[in-house]
């Protein structure tokens, strides 16, 4: 076989394509997760954010709208999750499940009308200069926004936590609400808007799949992504960075070991199709082996209810 | 409050209404189990579209989705044969073991099970559709189209069924074109727009001009319009998904056998058969060709269609070897049903193993 550098550039930007949805959903799941709640809903945030933005956009025909309101859809869908969770107090793992469940039954009932329309197209950035550097040039350019603001938000996300002071906030009410809400944080205020944020991005993940990566809508499309973005969250230790790595490599495996059957390598197919997951699940273990550091960076309060006595 | 209690129940008092009239006008009730959603756009979507054409004909209708191979479509199966239906349809290989068991309890009700072969009791039919007529017209004109002679096949599962489709895809495209490779891509699901994308991309960037599938989604066809290669699309005519790259579909036309079906129960003529119907029956449909089919291309596949309908012509005609070289179909032989429903090796000319 012929490796061609293009080639290589074409495969990396495939990859990358296939990590976004991971991205954008594990991104917003961490910031959720940092101040404390666990959202098991993921995959029922990223499915009503895909019937949304499609049925949106077949409807009102403006792609701007579609992905706005399947943002907003997350955001809704979030803040039943939000009310029960916070202000209801109601247990986190048991709601997040039923909203997992909710999100697959009401996407299915509306998307029913949808079925078997094709989409509308995606603009593209910088599709002019696709041909201009060898190797890279596929990588960076000729994608659409949502791809380039998903390869922002690990880094963008790690410096909020790290650097500003809201950034801060949400760590102290994911390790301490008591402490921060001794300090007069309004612990419940704070965690509304990480659960209603982590929404808009799995509404974000969702449209993403059901408009620019397979533009169409078939029940179930997100096919388990809500749950690689979870499982990717803890493995890498609430880390944006390494949440990009794991994405990649998950991506990257399931498209290599498409390559990998199309050459004709004699590995057992079975084995192939799983080792996306295993391998991913073994790098992030082994990078973020460092105890101290994950006592540091796991909020210590995840998935427990906080009641202010007064 | 108050008016929308009037107008739910006066909906509901019209409902009543409609169902005692249907019932009065026609007694038959056919029932339909599905595997997956009616919104796969898919298998179970094909069967839903057969469902309407038996509502459309004035029979009254259920269906149940998403039924899993288990111990659940007993229970299911048991509920609607209790239920009042007289017919139902089981539309998924693994419903044939739960078919034939219920079949047995309930001797008033006809079974009807899709893709099986088990007839274990006389209310129990079975009924499928030779997609592989279909998947040689694919063959043909994949053959004849191809400039790379590397050709793309996203595959679901190793079942006789995909391999079936497998084989006749490739002889077909090899009698037209004896420098062809096939090469199979398995994706392991029936439908997951993102990994089946995946796959047609991988097949793609390794040389493949021209795509064949047998998973549901459009997510392949989408895949074929971007890279500006062609496609096939598969259940229903895709054409609208990648108007470019789609140049024929094989689609799943079950209604006509549904009313049939269903108005024998009603006549009191139902019997016990078997049925495999193809191109010639009208259960495999080949969509409308694409104008980038050049016109001699053309008449090939209007001659291949014609003559598999006629039964002048079998997908499956000897000479056929295997991988290894061995005889599988004599010259002058076809191969037979019993051959065709258990198909697990591959004809020479397709690349790989099959996965265990």
């Amino acid at each position: 076989m012929i490796i061609d550098i293009n080639f290589v550039g074409l495969i990396i930007a495939s990859i990358m394509a296939s990590a976004v949805p991971l991205i954008l959903a594990s991104c917003g799941e961490l910031i959720t997760e940092r101040s404390g709640v666990l959202n098991l809903g993921v995959e029922g945030m990223m499915i009503i954010g895909a019937i949304s933005g499609f049925a949106l956009m077949t409807v009102t025909g403006s792609l701007i709208i579609a992905v706005f309101g399947a943002m907003l859809a997350g955001v809704l869908i979030s803040t039943i999750f939000a009310f029960l969770t916070q202000t209801l107090i109601t247990n986190h793992v048991a709601t997040g499940l039923a909203l997992t469940i909710f999100g697959i039954g009401i996407s299915a009932m509306i998307g029913k009308n949808f079925v078997g329309i094709p989409g509308k197209e995606f603009p593209v950035l910088f599709e002019s200069l696709k041909d201009t550097i060898p190797l890279l040039s596929p990588i960076l350019f000729g994608h659409s926004v949502v791809f380039y603001f998903a390869f922002a938000l690990p880094f963008t996300t790690s410096y909020f936590l790290k650097k500003t002071k809201i950034g801060l906030i949400v760590r102290a009410v994911g390790d301490s609400p008591e402490s921060a809400s001794n300090q007069g944080i309004n612990v419940k205020l704070v965690r509304y808007a990480c659960i209603l944020y982590g929404g808009a991005m799995c509404g974000l993940a969702g449209a993403y799949l059901s408009m620019i990566y397979t533009p169409q809508w078939i029940e179930n499309m997100t096919g388990g992504r809500g749950w690689i973005a979870l499982a990717l969250v803890v493995f890498s230790t609430w880390n944006p960075i390494k949440i990009l790595i794991g994405a990649m490599i998950f991506g990257g495996l399931t498209i290599i070991q498409f390559h990998m059957q199309a050459i004709g390598v004699r590995i057992p197919v079975q084995f192939l199709t799983a080792l996306p997951y295993i391998v991913t699940i073994i790098v992030l273990v082994v990078i973020s082996r460092d105890s101290r550091k994950i006592r540091l960076s796991t909020p210590s309060s995840l998935g427990k209810s906080f009641y202010k006595d007064n | 409050m108050h008016k929308l209690f009037i107008r739910s129940f006066v909906s509901s008092l019209v409902f009543l209404f409609t169902l005692t009239v249907a019932a009065v006008a026609k007694d038959v009730k056919a029932a339909f189990v599905y595997i997956g959603p009616t919104g796969d756009h898919g298998w179970t979507y094909q069967h839903d579209v057969g469902r309407k054409a038996v509502e459309a004909a004035g029979f009254k209708t259920t269906y149940v989705e998403g039924v899993p191979e288990s111990a659940d479509a007993e229970r299911v199966l048991r509920q609607l044969a209790n239920s009042g239906h007289d017919v139902i349809f089981t539309t998924s290989f693994g419903y044939m073991n739960p078919t034939n068991k219920v079949a047995k309890e309930f001797p008033n009700v006809k079974f009807e099970h899709a893709t099986g072969y088990k007839r274990e009791h006389p209310n129990v039919a079975t009924y499928a559709a030779r997609f592989y007529e279909g998947r040689a017209i694919l063959g043909t004109i994949a053959g004849s189209m191809t400039k790379s002679n590397v050709i793309g096949y996203v595959a679901s599962f190793p079942i006789p069924e995909v391999i079936r489709g497998i084989n006749s895809f490739t002889l077909a495209a090899q009698k037209v074109n004896p420098n062809i490779k096939t090469k199979i891509v398995w994706a392991f699901t029936w439908y997951d727009p993102g990994k089946e994308a995946e796959a047609a991309k991988a097949l793609i960037d390794q040389g493949a001009d021209i795509i064949a599938q047998h998973t549901d989604s459009t997510a392949i066809v989408q895949i074929a319009e971007k890279a500006g290669v062609y496609a096939f699309g598969q259940a229903s005519d895709m054409d609208k998904f990648a108007p470019k790259a789609v140049l024929t579909s094989v689609e799943n036309n079950w209604g006509p056998y549904y009313v049939e079906r269903v108005k024998a129960v009603a006549n009191g003529t139902w019997n016990q058969k078997d049925t495999w119907h193809g191109i010639g029956d009208g259960m495999v449909v080949i969509s409308d060709l694409d104008s980038a089919i050049p016109s001699d291309v053309r008449s090939k596949v209007k001659k291949l269609q014609a003559d598999l309908a006629s039964g002048k012509v079998h997908a499956f005609t000897g000479p056929i070897y295997d991988q290894k070289g061995n005889l599988m179909v004599a010259e002058g032989k076809t191969a037979d049903d019993g051959m065709l429903a258990g198909m697990m090796t591959y004809v020479k000319g397709v690349e790989g193993d099959i996965p265990k």
